[in-house]
Formats: structure tokens, sequence, C-alpha cells
């Protein structure tokens, strides 16, 4: 028996997340979308969503607790951070004029320069939105997914670490940046895995039989 | 390496059924939507927009129902599209599990409704549906114009200037209709669908008038889109969505195959 919570702060796609963690899951799974630290203190393994802007994001966390609560299970259990979810880990973001984040992962939170072209010259679009190649380095998240698989994407901003060795995949758009992070118990994408058709199933399926090591 | 572009099978949603008309007349029943949104995920779609297209004047819960159902099996994005009006409406649709919102009509008539639905759920849910016309004379540089009332109804604005105002309110992606294709099989307006991509920094859908397989590809090389939305030539089994990629990328076009 594996209870998985879903950290609901008021944002984010909670639902879509819902419903893939529970597709990804074996059966006697249990996934809640909950919003009490007491029972996120309890469950298993946490993930921690979010879309939309960070300020929003980091004042919800803040007026609930549950920043305090996403510290804690940092230190103790699975955690997985999607998308905003990833970028509210790191120290800070230039988003809505500089906000501090949760500093659970040293580094800084960047937005893509305009006038970003392809090497054919091509204006690249922000957000990056859409299906882009994910070049993973060794970890038990990747297990059984193709090297440089595709995974959806939306979002203008992105995580810069401070210590490289936390980088646990990268994309190109055009240069590379981090999309996957890792430390410790911590695991944090910038794509979104319940988007991501049958690789990312397989990213949340190998999240559920996580025990947190490297 | 780099990103793909996407390919979108719509579907034209009435009263719970898939239907396609030409020129909004003649519809023809395409079958179930979850049955067709469960091929086009087999078949490698990179994302799938439901148009409720009977949303004006029919039960709203249908299509919320059709979208939960999809949403628990199909793990791509999900866009609504039709009858979107509030802030409610949007908070449903995303409480069923779609993961976009297409805005239409209620953009035209109220553009401040674009900059709160941005600010509240976000900019990467809220795309913005321009319906476009040609208002310019042949022989003068290309102008087209916003239509509503699924092509009946002249506004006045500039579609070049609309686009750019909507990526300004917030808009994370364009979806670009040419009414004057729609329907036809004639292939995209490609100088339309250039003119509004070079003009906004967001992504932009090409929609409206897709044929035969080459249309897709022109649509990208030729009109700079982003990703591009079909509905007929899917819905029949007339082209497979694997085949309209290998065809893409046969043409050199980057795709998720």
């Amino acid at each position: 028996m594996s209870s998985v919570a879903v950290i609901d702060y008021g944002m984010g796609n909670l639902h879509s997340i819902a419903k893939a963690l529970q597709h990804a899951s074996p059966p006697d799974a249990d996934v809640q979308i909950v919003a009490d630290a007491e029972v996120i203190l309890q469950a298993d393994r946490v993930v921690f969503p979010g879309v939309g802007a960070i300020r929003d994001c980091i004042q919800a966390l803040n007026k609930s607790g549950l920043s305090a609560v996403i510290q804690s299970v940092a230190k103790t259990k699975p955690l997985l951070g999607i998308c905003l979810g990833m970028q509210a880990l790191l120290t800070d973001s230039e988003e809505n004029g500089n906000i501090d984040g949760l500093g659970i992962i040293p580094g800084h939170v960047v937005r893509f320069p305009d006038n970003l072209m392809d090497s054919q010259g091509n204006t690249l679009k922000i957000p990056h939105m859409g299906w882009n190649q994910v070049h993973q380095k060794p970890h038990p998240l990747w297990n059984k997914i193709p090297q440089d698989s595709r995974f959806y994407f939306v979002h203008s901003y992105y995580a810069i670490p401070d210590d490289a060795s936390v980088v646990a995949a990268t994309t190109e758009y055009p240069d590379a940046f981090a999309c996957a992070l890792a430390q410790d118990n911590v695991f944090a994408v910038q794509f979104h895995p319940e988007k991501s058709q049958a690789v990312g199933l397989q990213l949340l399926n190998n999240f559920l039989h996580w025990d947190g090591q490297a | 390496m780099s990103l793909a572009k996407r390919i979108i099978p719509c579907l034209d949603v009435d009263n719970g059924r898939v239907v396609k008309g030409v020129k909004f007349v003649d519809i023809r029943d395409a079958g179930d939507p979850v049955e067709v949104a469960r091929r086009y995920d087999r078949e490698g779609a990179d994302e799938i927009t439901f148009l409720d297209i009977t949303a004006t004047h029919d039960n709203r819960d249908t299509i919320a129902h059709v979208v939960e159902q999809v949403a628990s099996e199909v793990f791509i994005p999900l866009t609504v599209g039709g009858g979107i009006r509030t802030l409610g409406d949007i908070r449903r649709m995303l409480y069923a599990g779609a993961d976009k919102v297409g805005i239409n009509s209620a953009a035209v008539n109220n553009p401040e409704f674009v900059r709160k639905a941005a600010e509240r759920f976000g900019s990467q849910c809220i795309v913005v549906a321009i319906d476009a016309k040609k208002v310019s004379q042949p022989g003068e540089a290309g102008r087209w114009e916003i239509f509503t009332h699924g092509g009946r109804k002249a506004t006045g604005i500039d579609a070049v200037e609309w686009a750019k105002r909507m990526a300004g309110y917030g808009a994370g992606e364009i979806l670009l209709t040419s009414m004057d294709r729609d329907g036809t099989r004639e292939g995209f307006d490609l100088p339309l669908t250039r003119a509004i991509s070079e003009a906004v920094s967001v992504p932009v859908i090409a929609s409206g008038g897709v044929g035969n397989l080459d249309h897709l590809a022109d649509g990208v090389i030729e009109g700079k889109a982003d990703a591009v939305l079909a509905a007929s030539i899917f819905h029949f089994a007339e082209y497979s969505i694997h085949q309209a990629k290998e065809h893409m990328a046969s043409r050199g076009i980057e795709m998720r195959i």
C-alpha cells in the first residue's frame, strides 16, 4: 500500500495530475488531492504541481502554511515537483519582479530571452510550448524511458541550479537548459508528465516506485 | 534536437456527438467523441481540441462530461472551445480535465475578459481563437478582419492588430481560423497565417481548409505556424495522424513520431 498526496494550494491542474497518477498507479495506491498538512505529512510520497504565476503560488503556500510542509517533506520522503512546482523549489525567480522561492534547491529561475532564433533563423516562440526532447542523466526516475524521448512543455521561465550536479536532464531551446533536477529525495521536472502520454505515465509510475535514493 | 511542430485534431461536438459541417452546413456525423479521441491519441495526436458548436443554445454539461471521460484515459493536452464566456465557464472546463480553453466571441465582446482569465488561470491555459476573413482586394497588400457568429458578423477589427493585442493581454496561444478557407479543403490561408505568426511572440495554430497532407506541411513551412489543426481529413479516416506526421517529417519538419 502506498499513498500519494497531490498538494492542493488552490492553483494548478490538480485533476489532470491526479487522473494521470491514478492511471499510472498500482491498484492498491491511494492518490489524494489534499490541502491538509497532516495528511500530506503522513503520505508516503508527495507531488507538488503548479501552473500560473510564481507570486500567486508562493503567496498561496505561505498563507496556507504549506511552505513549511513542503520544506519538511523535502527532507524526509520522495517529492516530485512539476512545472511551477519545480520552479518554486529554487532560491528565487525573476518572474513578477523577483520573488523568493522555497530555497530547497539553491539556484535561480530566469526568463527565456526575447528574439531567440533556431538554427534556420526562425524566431522561437515564448512560451516554449509543445513536445521537446529530454536528454537524461542516469537516475531511477528515467527507468524504461528511452533516451531523448519527447515530453510536453509549456513555460516561459526555467531553472538554473547553482550546483550543476543536480541537473537530471536537459532540453534545448535553442540552448540546453535544465528540465529536470534531482537532489536526494527530491525530483523536479519542468515539463508535464501528466500530459506526456506513455513516457509521462512511465515517469509517474517510476516515481510511485521510487525509494528516494539516487 | 528541437521543439516539434504539433498536429491537433479538432472534434466539433454537437450534443455529445462529433460532427463536421462544410461551411457550417451539411453536417455529417463522425462518431462518439470519446472513441474518436482515443483513436487520435493512439495514432500520436500531440493535443486534442473540442469545439462545442452547440454551446450557444444547448446544454453545457454535455461537453464537460465528454472532457471528463476523455481526460481520465487520454494523457495529452486537451483544449475546449465554444461558448466560454465567464471565469466560471473556464473553471468548470479545467475542473473537468481540460488543460486549455479557447475564447472567441467573448474576447471580441469584452477584451478585458482575456486579461482577467490569464491572470486568474495563467496564460498557459488561455487560447484566443480568431476567425478572420480577407477584406483586401486582389492586388492590394493582404488585410484581414475579425468575424464572429461563425463568419457572418464583421467587426471591423484588423486581425493582425487583434492578435498582437490578445497576446499582450496574456493569451498563451492563438488559434487562427480562416473563414474563407474553413471547410473548403483548399489549404490554409498561408499569407494570413504568416502575417499573424510573425506579428506575435506566442505560438500560432493554423486552422481552416486542410484537404491533404501537403496543406499541413505548408502551414508550418510557408505559414510559419507552430501547430496545425484539422478536423475532417482525420475524422473520416482518409489519413491517420501518424501518416500526417510521417509526411510532414518527410518535408523536413521536426515532429514527435
